[in-house]
């Protein structure tokens, strides 16, 4: 028996030629989960004796001969937003506590068909509304990289489950960057896919026009495997795109020689120092690798943030209006039912969401439809046309994840608009449907590890992964 | 707008008429569950049905279909058009959100012709979903309030719903049911619903108010819970006696929406519109626009039956009979105009044929049990004089309760046997010598005296005399 391998591609490929078992794999991750989770709080749940069995099943499969998926024997960690057949799926909130669906997301039956084992459910900021964890009703995951700062969020349990080495990859959602951000901050790679790319059903809604399904992975290759694996039609999901899915893991070693990469000139400020300095030496290393760096704009990026913090609340507030206590979740009773939904609303959400509930029920309301939401959509259109006219002449767009490096804990829960300014580079994307990914370059201040954005146009995925590995390569021969 | 129209006072009555009808799909709107009416509460439910967490909306392409043939039907113009979420809380509306469509609904613009020739504008006809239903246990009123607990029947979530909102163009009590009738008879023609009042698959909200001709509309009132062809009539006279005594008493009518109690026949308040939801739309973030395209349109245009209309059309180029007439709004209200069809092309009589099947067809369906071919044949025998009338009816009654039968046998074995002319006179005049006051009568033109000379004649004959060559001798004899 060899060593654990690290990475996804190298424990399928071990496990599928017989040189270790998949139950090993699991026991080393459940062994380093025990070692150290109690520090960090990645997960919510921990399934260790279904990840054992479905090990042992993998196992029997090799045994037998019997053909095996292209991620068989691999962990993953779910975000505790993605639903488990008979697991239970919280949200991290008090309102879906002890919630068990009665069904898999299509994401989840994807992985299982490839022979992959789920390991646990991770937490977030409450149904994926945050930037930090410090909105989960279980408390806060924390970065492995220096414990006493957040791993970001909201899919921050997803970023630092792979970052602990508690899972080689996991699932995470992004709304508004919640992939890309705690990538960033825990020094991993994080993939949101093109909008309708990877099907959303069995993902508890956030902003459904917004949500994304997408991996963290410690390798480039390791997340254009998982992102191949987990894209693709679904007839559950009516946004769900048809394309077929190329071979992500082909391009993301295929260089960039020849290609177009956007240096945004009229750039929102508030970026780090050294987070600029890094992004400038990520265009000094493409430009090295073959590719030409060309200027381009994108003037409507500053109200990115404004349109965001209406349309996700808006939608928000509809998708989290079916918590009302009568069919499952949480139930507070009460003298008659309008009673019983306000009481167990109060109980069963935290701050956050309530705040984005207001927020998004206001932006609705008749008299400010126009004024609010109406404009915000006007907005999202003009960011469209903005990376539409980018993408004319560049053939992805670079640009930082993470305003700042991880912040340590309480830093900026007085403030929501300071978190909020968190995602100012990641929302814009989402607002357009396009793919982005966050690259791990470099560190910044305090030595916390500094994330470098790759976007691209719809189903530019390949493109986004070219870039993403050549910046990947770089990154190591600068280390 | 005849002064005829107008109700005591001057005042005319305004109508506008929304109509909900399930559409004969297989499955629900957004999801592979059975539409189907009386199963066990909760048996035909789903994830999307219960709007679990995750489930996501799929169109169904049948339902589309059959709300284009009520468009088209309801010479509607079919347009490219979007869902948007209809919020508001209720225990049996699972998502707290109806998925409908609001600004941009699929048929705009039709108009239904009553068969009394005036046109009603219809303003759209749109696709939405039906809610649950709720049983309230205990208390005095069989509703929420005051019960001592629910019962939801999640059947009916997702049901597919059309919703036929007319303009406000009906001005009198006798229009809407003509309306309601007519829009019934054209469902059931397209084969799109089966129109029940009775079980709930179609119904009626409807919009009253009064004003003074050539003033602006009055405040207008709207009343649910109307659920038969007659209570339409008598919730609007009600309603509008109701609105002129306020009025005329010196008081103002509110908008509110009321209720019809058909027991006590009146209507009272349900809601004011102060305590209006303010539902929220917003375009539906988990549905694609739908665009049916010219082709599909043009095809389900193309494969749309006869509607009543020209059913009635067909009718009157058959018998001669107005379209207006009793006898064809009857036979197409039932859908047996195709039968009666059948009957003459079989070689019968075709006017005896209307008037047989109207008057001995009441309880048959669309596909009368008779044989066209046996009926066909007794229509000939009374036509050619073979049969009296009288004798005729009495064979009929036979062929309906044996579900056909061969009219000569049947007449034969009766005795029947058509008397000749001769001897008829013989007993007319007998019966003028026998009542020699009612001849008189009759003679001094008063009709309804030639009731006692006929009877006598029918009483003589054992009903074998035909009544009509009875009257032709009475008259010929009076001169």
């Amino acid at each position: 028996m060899s060593a654990i391998p690290t990475t996804a591609s190298e424990i399928a490929r071990a496990v599928a030629n017989k040189e270790i078992t998949a139950r090993k794999v699991v026991e080393h991750y459940l062994e380093t989960i025990v070692a150290r989770e109690g520090e960090i709080h990645a997960f919510n749940l921990v399934t260790a004796e279904q990840a054992l069995a479905d090990a042992d099943a993998i196992d029997a499969d090799i045994a037998a001969g019997r053909p095996v998926g292209p991620l068989a024997g691999v962990p993953i960690a779910l975000k505790d937003n993605l639903c488990t057949h008979g697991v239970e799926t919280t949200c991290s909130s008090k309102i879906l506590e002890g919630w068990k669906p009665p069904y898999d997301a299509t994401v989840v039956t994807k992985l299982r068909e490839a022979g992959a084992i789920a390991i646990g459910k991770t937490n977030l900021d409450e149904f994926a509304m945050g930037s930090s964890t410090e909105n989960s009703a279980n408390g806060p995951s924390r970065n492995p990289l220096d414990p006493s700062r957040v791993p970001g969020g909201s899919s921050g349990g997803s970023a630092a489950a792979v970052a602990a080495g508690f899972s080689p990859v996991s699932l995470g959602s992004d709304t508004g960057g919640s992939i890309r951000q705690p990538a960033a901050l825990c020094g991993v790679v994080g993939v949101k896919p093109t909008y309708g790319r990877v099907s959303r059903f069995g993902l508890v809604a956030y902003a459904s026009s917004l949500d994304q399904i997408g991996p963290f992975a410690t390798t480039v290759d390791d997340a254009a495997l998982i992102t191949e694996v987990i894209s693709g039609h679904d007839h559950m999901d009516s946004t769900s795109i048809p394309t077929p899915v190329p071979s992500y893991r082909a391009a993301a070693s295929q260089g960039v020689a020849g290609m177009r990469i956007g240096r945004v000139t009229d750039l929102p400020e508030g970026a780090e120092p050294e987070v600029k300095a890094r992004l400038d030496e990520a265009f000094a290393a493409l430009e090295k690798a073959g590719a030409t760096i060309v200027d381009v704009q994108l003037p409507s990026l500053g109200y990115a943030l404004t349109a965001y913090y209406l349309i996700a609340p808006a939608e928000a507030s509809s998708n989290l209006a079916r918590f009302d206590g009568v069919r499952y979740g949480l139930r507070v009773n009460a003298a008659d039912t309008n009673s019983m939904y306000g009481v167990t609303r109060a109980a069963g959400f935290g701050d956050e969401v309530k705040r984005r509930i207001m927020l998004g029920t206001y932006a609705l309301s008749a008299g400010y439809y126009d004024a609010y939401y109406g404009k915000a959509l006007k907005v999202r259109r003009l960011i469209a046309d903005d990376f539409a006219r980018a993408y004319e002449q560049a053939d992805v767009v670079l640009m930082p994840t993470s305003p700042i490096v991880a912040f340590k804990f309480g830093e900026k829960t007085d403030d929501p608009m300071s978190m909020y300014l968190c995602d100012i580079y990641t929302i814009p994307t989402n607002l357009a449907g396009h793919p982005a990914m966050s690259v791990p370059f470099g560190t910044g201040a305090h030595n916390m590890p500094v994330g470098i954005q790759v976007l691209a146009p719809a189903l530019g995925e390949e493109a986004m992964f070219r870039v993403g590995g050549a910046l990947e390569l770089a990154a190591k021969a600068g280390a | 707008m005849s002064d005829d129209m107008l109700l005591p006072g001057g005042w005319e009555l305004v109508v506008g008429l929304e109509v909900h009808v399930e559409l004969a799909t297989r499955t629900k709107l957004f999801s592979g569950s059975p539409n189907r009416f009386g199963d066990e509460p909760n048996t035909n439910i789903d994830p999307v049905t219960l709007g679990l967490p995750g489930a996501l909306p799929v169109l169904n392409r049948e339902a589309v279909e059959l709300a284009m043939r009520i468009g088209l039907a309801l010479n509607c113009t079919v347009q490219p058009c979007i869902f948007h979420r209809k919020n508001y809380f209720y225990p049996d509306m699972p998502k707290a959100y109806q998925i409908s469509q609001y600004d941009i609904p699929l048929n705009i613009d039709g108009h239904l012709r009553l068969p009394s020739g005036t046109v009603i504008g219809v303003e759209r006809a749109h696709l939405e979903e039906d809610t649950g239903k709720s049983t309230h246990i205990g208390g005095a009123s069989g509703r929420l309030h005051g019960s001592d607990y629910s019962l939801i029947d999640f059947n009916r979530a997702g049901v597919p719903l059309v919703e036929i909102v007319s303009k406000p163009d009906i001005r009198t009590s006798e229009h809407a049911k003509e309306y309601v009738a007519e829009l019934r008879a054209i469902l059931e023609a397209t084969g799109a619903s089966d129109a029940k009042m009775e079980e709930g698959s179609m119904r009626c909200d409807v919009n009253v108010s009064v004003h003074k001709p050539g003033t602006p509309f009055g405040t207008r009132c709207e009343i649910k819970n109307v659920s038969s062809i007659r209570a339409v009539g008598r919730a609007i006279d009600y309603e509008a006696r109701r609105q002129i005594d306020v009025i005329e008493s010196g008081g103002t009518i509110r908008q509110e929406t009321r209720h019809w109690d058909d027991a006590e026949g009146r209507t009272h308040t349900l809601r004011t519109k102060e305590d209006a939801d303010d539902y929220r739309y917003f375009p539906e973030p988990d549905l694609v626009p739908l665009d049916p395209g010219a082709e599909w349109i043009e095809r389900v245009r193309v494969s749309l039956p006869p509607l009543p209309a020209a059913r009635r059309q067909m009718l009157n180029e058959l018998t001669g009979y107005d379209t207006q007439s009793e006898a064809i709004i009857v036979v197409v209200e039932r859908g047996q105009h195709d039968y009666v069809k059948a009957v003459a092309d079989a070689g019968g009589d075709p006017v005896k044929a209307l008037i047989y099947v109207q008057q001995a067809f009441a309880e048959m369906g669309r596909e009368p049990s008779v044989p066209a071919a046996d009926l066909a044949a007794l229509t000939v025998l009374e036509r050619d004089g073979k049969l009296s009338a009288t004798q005729a009816k009495t064979v009929l009654a036979e062929i309906v309760a044996n579900g056909g039968g061969d009219a000569a046998a049947i007449a034969a074995s009766k005795g029947f046997e058509a008397m000749d002319n001769s001897a008829v006179e013989a007993m007319v005049d007998e019966a003028i010598a026998a009542d020699p006051d009612a001849w008189a009568k009759y003679c001094a033109g008063e009709e309804k005296a030639a009731g006692a000379i006929v009877g006598r004649v029918m009483k003589a004959s054992k009903g074998k005399a035909d009544g009509k060559v009875v009257s032709a001798i009475m008259q010929s004899r009076r001169g």
